[in-house]
């Protein structure tokens, strides 16, 4: 990036975490979903659904990872709903006819959502500890394990971002991003596949959600990871990859008269 | 020459918007594109300020190509939309940074302008509010000098007074006069010919998407008949006896008028009046009548939709 484009992003940054301070409801929504999750599984299901967790580990350690997955899902949602609120002020417009570096925009509002899940991450591990999550991890652990979500966050972040610009309204933002919060549920981050029925755990074991949250599980509780790492990594590349091809792609059409 | 467009064309769909546009926009100079609402008055600011692609045409922007240097375009222009293109989540102040950030000036400078334009603008006293509290012409107010903080030569104003109270237009005008004394080019649409023949050197008529007349006001005025001077009589023996006297008249009988052409000034009228005397005719009433840009945009327009 020339220093244009870095001062530019960091201006359009700034605008945005402006934007969070003045209207927290969201970016504190983000965060309660996935604590909420956290919560109702732990106490209220925990009992019956910590019976089938392998090995008879506990039922917080077998959970958390998935919910650190689901909260950077939240994350993609209010990613989504954000940017497309966003790009219907005139605002926008007359960034566009600005001589500016092109895609700050769009690079200000991943990184103002990288943070905003950062935060969501950090207060979501904060309250897993309080609740009895113990991880057996050492720091190389944490620091794995912490790569995997900042990647993990990047990914759903331009994944959110070209959902959202491609949604017509504002409430299509919010649908297109579903997959994304009901997905876990269907990948190994409640429940192991194998208590599945078969052709749902082959959706289960197919999908993103699961070689994620086994290698984040792997990290911090010491889980078998096997090959999930590559994929986990792999998933991650290609959604970010595709993400941000999109989201340039869409910011380029002729803005809706 | 500040704009040069040659063939602009654009549609969305099967709606033609543009039907082959050719504009000329001579530096430091107002030009007003007129018309009504659907006229395609936008679309031809958003392809000109490089938000949108035209589908044919060229057009060289402030020296520059508008296909093959947009980067150029954006740096030497400024646009005020229809539509206030505020950050209705920041004050005041905090917009007007933003928009120096983005103009790459420093701290200092930026400061400096932002302090500047909160004068110029009369908005010192809202400066730390949010945008999103601004009455109408706070808005416009505040949009305008964002255009303002990078020091564009050559301005869109899209509408700029469209929704403006009386008093906030006149505002609005008064510092669009301001812009032009310093020299910047100023390409505005409007679809109110007041504004026009307040604002403009020189004014095109556009309409469903084509440019039907184009020259200053009162090259328009002059475009069509209309002009005349109307006697009326108190019964059809005066209006007889008139009508033959003043040859060349248009009567109507039911209404007993006599329609005279001619610009109804002095001389015409006390050449008509004497003529009048000689036949010993009296008349109860007469008014001139000089045709206006409104006469000008309705003929212009109302043909041009009969011929669809």
């Amino acid at each position: 990036m020339s220093t244009l484009a870095i001062r530019d992003t960091t201006t359009m940054l700034r605008r945005n975490l402006r934007h969070m301070q003045r209207f927290p409801m969201m970016s504190i929504g983000t965060i309660g979903m996935p604590v909420m999750m956290m919560l109702l599984f732990v106490h209220v299901f925990g009992g019956s659904l910590g019976a089938a967790t392998p090995g008879g580990a506990s039922y917080v350690d077998y959970l958390v990872p998935g919910i650190l997955v689901m909260a950077v899902g939240s994350g993609a949602a209010w990613t989504s709903i954000n940017i497309n609120t966003d790009m219907g002020e005139g605002v926008i417009a007359r960034f566009r006819t600005m001589a500016i570096s092109r895609y700050s925009v769009l690079t200000g509002q991943a990184l103002s959502s990288l943070l905003n899940t950062v935060v969501s991450l950090t207060v979501v591990i904060g309250l897993a500890l309080l609740t009895g999550f113990r991880p057996a991890a050492d720091l190389r652990g944490w620091l794995a394990a912490a790569g995997l979500l900042v990647l993990l966050a990047l990914a759903f972040t331009w994944l959110g971002i070209a959902l959202g610009m491609g949604a017509k309204t504002v409430a299509g933002a919010n649908t297109s991003t579903l997959p994304l919060q009901f997905l876990p549920f269907i990948s190994s981050a409640f429940v192991p596949t194998d208590s599945m029925s078969s052709g749902l755990a082959w959706v289960a074991e197919n999908q993103p959600f699961t070689p994620i949250t086994d290698t984040l599980r792997g990290l911090l509780v010491g889980t078998p990871i096997g090959n999930s790492g590559y994929w986990a990594v792999g998933w991650c590349l290609v959604i970010t990859a595709v993400g941000c091809a999109r989201a340039r792609v869409l910011y380029n059409r002729d803005p809706a008269r | 020459m500040a704009i040069t467009a040659t063939g602009l064309r654009k549609s969305y769909g099967d709606h033609v918007v543009l039907d082959g546009l050719d504009l000329r926009v001579e530096r430091g100079t107002v030009f007003a594109l007129l018309g009504p609402n659907g006229a395609g008055k936008t679309t031809t600011v958003q392809i000109l300020s490089t938000l949108i692609t035209a589908d044919g045409g060229q057009a060289r922007v402030a020296g520059h190509d508008l296909d093959r240097d947009p980067a150029g375009v954006r740096a030497a222009i400024g646009v005020t939309g229809q539509f206030s293109a505020v950050d209705n989540l920041l004050t005041g102040e905090e917009n007007l940074r933003l928009m120096a950030d983005l103009a790459h000036l420093d701290r200092r400078e930026g400061r400096r302008t932002t302090a500047r334009l909160l004068e110029r603008f009369d908005l010192v006293e809202a400066a730390k509010k949010p945008a999103s509290t601004y009455s109408g012409g706070m808005r416009r107010r505040l949009d305008l000098a964002m255009t303002l903080v990078g020091g564009p030569r050559l301005i869109f104003l899209d509408e700029p007074t469209t929704g403006l109270d009386p008093r906030s237009r006149h505002t609005m005008w008064e510092i669009i006069r301001g812009l032009v004394a310093g020299g910047v080019t100023i390409f505005l649409t409007t679809q109110y010919l007041e504004e026009a023949d307040q604002l403009a050197d020189r004014i095109a008529v556009l309409n469903g998407g084509r440019l039907v007349a184009e020259g200053t006001a009162d090259e328009l005025k002059r475009l069509i008949p209309g002009g005349h001077v109307r006697l009326r009589f108190a019964d059809a023996h005066a209006l007889d006896l008139a009508a033959k006297a003043l040859g060349g008249a248009t009567r109507d009988d039911a209404s007993l008028t006599l329609d005279v052409p001619g610009d109804g000034g002095v001389h015409q009228l006390r050449s008509l009046l004497d003529r009048l005397d000689d036949a010993s005719v009296d008349v109860q009433d007469l008014s001139v009548h000089t045709p206006d840009l409104d006469d000008v945009f309705f003929a212009l327009t109302t043909e041009r939709t009969a011929q669809r």
